[in-house]
């Protein structure tokens, strides 16, 4: 079988610093890393080509430096990487990113067989949107499973396939027709460390680099910033509130004499709670 | 196992490892580079000062697309005590030249640059992976390769180069050298403060990427030996300070509330003021010297870099002592490969043989007894405090005759340090320096 | 939306352009928010949707429809009545068995026919999983816009929504417009909001629309619901005190002292976004914003430096108290109370503080 597995270049948002005078963002020197939710889905595909074979082909869509994730990815084990890379992207919301990822998995199909599951993370770090997945599953009429905890069953021969999938309150267990576009849920695997033979491998291979001409894209007025029906007007930081916390006078007092002003402090501004607790102690 | 067997396999992409790298790499060798950190320079700390005369050997023309933050044009030599600073300035016009001598850089990205020119070069280059032994013919006992802690991981190479840093395990646990010595090693601690691009300049009396060098001793390191640094980068402070490990043992100061003190120094905290604080980082330096360097190749190997103890302590000079060990390993293997000779220890010898010839052997040897001499406490409390009293004597003006002021400031140092105090402090540290 | 949020375009780009909002676009009117029904219970974000879009249908001067879907039944119906009780005007009612769970192909089918039929300028969801799911392949299908997650909705000048959410992982905000498209859409998490009033008896219009779904269409199918045996991790999005720690713990072992004062306090318990990375407590513990987001009447924050992404999670509550060793610490900017010190030793303490107070209290009575 072949799966398609769709991974975003990122940010480290953990190391990301605003310029304290101009309220920009500091892009030098934060280093770059996969979208963490994407090697669930990684993992997730390496496990069933391993139970099932097959191969495992790496999308991106970003700048040239991507590279280095995608190798990432193959170090991993997945056995192609393409990055779509054009700079008719740029300032692509999730609307015109998910219509040049879709228009490039079709020539993925084209290249190296249609694929029978397209993956993508639950949604990057960056973004934090979770719209690109559903967006690629309808342009290309993908049946969409999305935070999906686990694979309970393919049938390749029979071309089903039953997940169990993160609901409101409980999980669904759902089955559809491949091909299909699955969504990983966090925490459901743990990356693999990839062996020597592979780590060698990827570091020799060829990342297949795709402009928008060579992803098949014609109309570039669907992509980019002219693609985007949103438009951000404003990046601003919060404003600060007018009062700061009042600050408990700690000058000469004991731990426990602290924590007795906190109490009183928090009883006296949110009254209700004193009789909640009264009727939570008395219920013992 | 992997089936193919490289020239030569380097351990660590920081400067030693990278400089030797790119030297096989570019004179057409196979090489395999593993790091164990997560990209280049990801597990490396300094300050940073780039010193252009080692790496111009190494790439000439790196200028071009090196990610440089500014050219030291000023550089302040500060003797420090509680609440007074006195020193030095150099200032040059001179330095605003074509070809500068000295940058500052920002370690990280000037890392991942290095490494990319590795890659072009033509050396494969692995991260997070971490080289766990030397592999030795049974029979030889020469090194033939190494294994990773990667699934598979034996890996066949000519030579392997140590080039692993002063946090290095393998050449200590491959026998090759003994474990560094808590007196041989300084522990380093940095900040960075990030400050508009204008303020920074105004602060430091700057323009375009002119930078400024402040290098510090005195009561900051409370009687340890060390020094304490601020670098200019281009929108950012570099800020930090070291001592021995030794010494941290024996006083039970942190190196973190070292830093605090520097940086709330009347004299510095002016310069840091309104910054954005990111980054914090550790990282230990071999500062032995000439008498803490181990043995340096053997049948297969060899040592570059912090590795090999390569730290000019006196001159906080370390980077470019990598990038010269490493670029001479890699010229010599290069060498020993072109006339298809083994890579043993006899061939090997020429790399400690060239080392003995350039400036780094001969500059760790001249200060060989240099450190001892410096770890005394009173260079630290007692003479920077005499200096600033003096100091202060002499500039107020309040009535006092010159001649008297003259006297006093002698008598205050002999009283204090007593004249044998002061001539053996005299005499250590001018035997130490010659 | 905007995967990468973009830096704002400079005066004079694009989005300093004025709006030019194509003719066929100009019919689509009023407020529509999508009422989310699983399991015959409606999610309390829809009627915090009510709330909201109440206020931008108000400004607009047009009407608040709340869009139904489900099997025929009367949960439906009773969700139709609920709608009109937190504020809509009227409400679209699709019944249809084939809408018995959600399915996303079906749904995306029914409310694409909608908003096809009957034009809506803006289209509210709530940032659940199931609001996500739909919310994306509605917009696709629409081909229009989609703000993820927004933490603040209002009507500009023109008329155009303006969305506002948090971006780069949380350190800045940004506003995102949809200006030439129709409808306008966005999500919004639970609690983002507040509960608006319930006013009983207010009524509204109901319009039924057929769908005429065939399950054999359907490809997709829903074997089961597991309903999940506990579900405290609803409990802490809606709990009334929620205690919760951060790095500032120094260790997975003193996060202990955060569940004790949250037992003492019958709370609930989370932690700021590193403290899920460490794996000091599980995922759907994390609050902020790309965690939970929280509307207590009293919030403890031990130990956490308060960045932005925490900030949106919690600035709901009604009182943010915080503990933390630097006074510089930017929780202390938005928290109302606050005191400087060790978490690890104020947290125990204040427990026992707490568990006298109300074991005297519960003697006495």
């Amino acid at each position: 079988m072949h799966i398609v597995v769709c991974m975003k270049q990122v940010p480290d948002s953990g190391q990301i610093r605003v310029h304290p005078v101009t309220n920009t963002i500091m892009r030098q020197g934060v280093p770059t890393i996969i979208n963490p939710y994407d090697l669930f889905a990684l993992e997730q595909a390496l496990q069933l080509r391993d139970k099932l074979g097959g191969t495992i082909t790496m999308l991106t869509m970003g700048p040239q430096m991507a590279e280095d994730s995608l190798r990432k990815a193959m170090a991993f084990g997945a056995d192609r990487a393409v990055l779509l890379t054009d700079r008719f992207f740029a300032g692509s919301d999730t609307l015109a990113t998910s219509f040049a990822l879709a228009t490039a998995i079709r020539k993925v199909g084209d290249t190296w067989g249609k694929p029978d599951i397209v993956f993508t993370g639950k949604q990057t770090i960056d973004g934090d949107t979770a719209q690109v997945g559903p967006g690629i599953a309808k342009r290309l009429d993908l049946h969409q499973l999305t935070y999906v905890a686990k694979i309970a069953e393919i049938d390749l021969a029979g071309r089903s396939i039953t997940v169990e999938r993160r609901a409101e309150g409980g999980v669904q267990v759902l089955r559809t027709q491949l091909p299909c576009l699955i969504t990983m849920l966090e925490g459901t695997n743990s990356i693999r460390r990839g062996s020597m033979a592979d780590t060698l491998r990827a570091a020799r291979a060829e990342v297949v680099k795709w402009s928008a001409a060579d992803a098949g894209i014609e109309d570039l007025t669907k992509c980019g910033l002219r693609g985007s029906p949103t438009v951000v007007k404003r990046v601003f930081a919060p404003t600060a509130r007018e009062e700061k916390a009042h600050l408990i006078d700690t000058t000469g007092l004991g731990t426990d004499q602290i924590a007795q002003a906190l109490m009183t402090e928090v009883l006296t501004r949110v009254p209700a709670i004193e009789g909640d607790l009264q009727r939570a102690a008395a219920s013992y | 196992m992997i089936d193919e067997t490289f020239d030569a396999i380097v351990v660590g992409a920081g400067p030693a490892g990278n400089a030797c790298a790119y030297t096989m790499a570019s004179r057409g060798l196979k090489v395999l580079q593993l790091e164990r950190g997560e990209y280049p320079g990801s597990k490396n700390v300094q300050g940073a000062i780039l010193y252009a005369d080692a790496l111009e050997k190494v790439i000439p023309d790196f200028r071009e697309d090196a990610p440089l933050e500014r050219h030291v044009i000023e550089q302040r030599m500060w003797m420090m005590n509680d609440r007074s600073v006195s020193g030095m300035q150099y200032r040059s016009d001179d330095f605003n030249e074509e070809r500068p001598n000295r940058y500052t850089i920002i370690r990280a990205q000037f890392d991942k640059w290095f490494s990319k020119r590795v890659q072009a070069a033509g050396a494969l280059v692995i991260c997070e992976t971490t080289v766990t032994e030397l592999v030795r013919n049974t029979q030889t006992g020469r090194v033939i390769g190494v294994r990773t802690d990667r699934a598979g991981g034996f890996i066949k190479a000519d030579v392997v180069v140590l080039a692993e840093g002063v946090n290095g395990l393998l050449g200590e646990r491959a026998g090759l050298r003994t474990p560094h010595k808590a007196n041989h090693l300084a522990l380093a601690v940095k900040e960075m403060h990030f400050l508009p691009r204008d303020t920074l300049e105004a602060r430091f009396n700057l323009q375009g990427d002119e930078g400024v060098v402040i290098e510090a001793a005195g009561t900051i390191t409370r009687g340890m030996t060390g020094t304490a640094f601020v670098y200019t980068n281009k929108e950012s402070l570099s800020v930090g300070i070291g001592c021995l490990i030794s010494d941290f043992k024996e006083t039970g100061e942190t190196p973190y509330g070292l830093l605090e003190g520097f940086r709330k120094h009347p004299a510095v905290a002016p310069l840091l003021a309104e910054s954005d604080v990111k980054e914090y980082a550790a990282h230990m330096i071999p500062e032995g010297g000439y008498n803490a360097i181990p043995q340096l190749y053997g049948d297969g190997w060899l040592v570059v870099g912090d590795a090999g103890q390569f730290v000019n302590a006196v001159h906080r000079e370390g980077s470019n002592l990598a990038m010269t060990t490493g670029r001479i390993a890699g010229e010599v293997i290069h060498q020993i490969k072109a006339r298809r000779d083994p890579l043993d220890a006899e061939n090997l010898s020429l790399y400690a043989q060239k080392l003995e010839k350039s400036f780094v052997m001969k500059d760790l040897k001249k200060y060989r007894n240099l450190p001892r001499a410096l770890h005394n406490k009173h260079l630290f409390t007692t003479y920077p405090n005499l200096i600033s009293q003096a100091l202060q004597t002499w500039f107020r003006v309040d009535g006092v005759e010159k001649k008297q002021k003259e006297n006093e400031i002698v008598k205050s140092f002999f009283r204090t340090r007593k004249f044998t105090g002061l001539a053996s402090d005299v005499w250590s540290i001018a035997r130490g320096w010659r | 939306m905007s995967s990468d949020a973009k830096p704002a375009p400079a005066a004079g780009g694009r989005a300093g352009m004025k709006k030019e909002l194509p003719e066929h676009f100009k019919a689509y009117k009023h407020v529509w928010v999508f009422v989310e029904l699983e399991g015959n219970e409606v999610h309390p974000v829809s009627w915090e949707l009510l709330g909201a879009g109440r206020q931008l249908a108000d400004k607009l001067g047009v009407d608040l429809a709340a869009v139904v879907m489900a099997a025929p039944g009367i949960p439906a119906r009773r969700a139709v009545a609920e709608s009109f009780a937190y504020g809509a005007d009227l409400a679209y009612l699709v019944e249809d068995p084939v809408l018995q769970h959600y399915r996303n192909d079906p749904y995306t089918k029914v409310f694409t026919h909608l908003v096809n039929t009957y034009k809506p300028e803006i289209l509210l969801l709530g940032a659940t999983t199931l609001g996500r799911d739909l919310a994306g392949s509605v917009a696709t299908t629409l081909l229009t816009g989609l703000t993820a997650d927004s933490t603040e909705l209002a009507v500009d000048a023109d008329g155009s929504l303006a969305a506002t959410r948090p971006t780069f992982g949380g350190s800045l905000l940004c506003t995102i417009y949809t200006l030439n498209f129709r409808p306008q859409m966005a999500t919004v998490r639970p609690r983002v909001m507040p509960m608006p009033e319930r006013q009983e008896g207010r009524i509204g219009r109901v319009i039924e629309v057929k769908a005429d779904l065939v399950e054999e269409d359907i490809v997709t199918k829903v074997l089961s619901f597991i309903p999940d045996r506990n579900s405290k991790t609803a409990n802490l999005t809606y709990a009334d005190i929620v205690v919760a720690g951060g790095l500032g713990l120094q260790s997975a072992e003193n996060y202990q002292h955060v569940k004790n004062l949250a037992k003492v306090l019958c709370a609930e318990y989370g932690g700021s976004r590193p403290l899920v990375q460490k794996g000091w407590i599980e995922a759907d513990r994390q609050i902020g914003q790309t965690g939970k987001t929280i509307r207590p009447k009293l919030y403890i924050a031990a130990g956490i430096s308060g960045a932005i992404q925490h900030r949106v999670g919690v600035e709901g509550a009604d009182l943010i108290v915080a503990i933390n060793t630097d006074k510089n610490a930017q929780i202390f900017d938005f928290a109302h109370l606050g005191v400087v010190g060790d978490a690890t030793r104020i947290l125990p303490a204040l427990t026992d503080a707490f568990r006298a107070r109300f074991a005297v209290n519960r003697l006495a009575s």
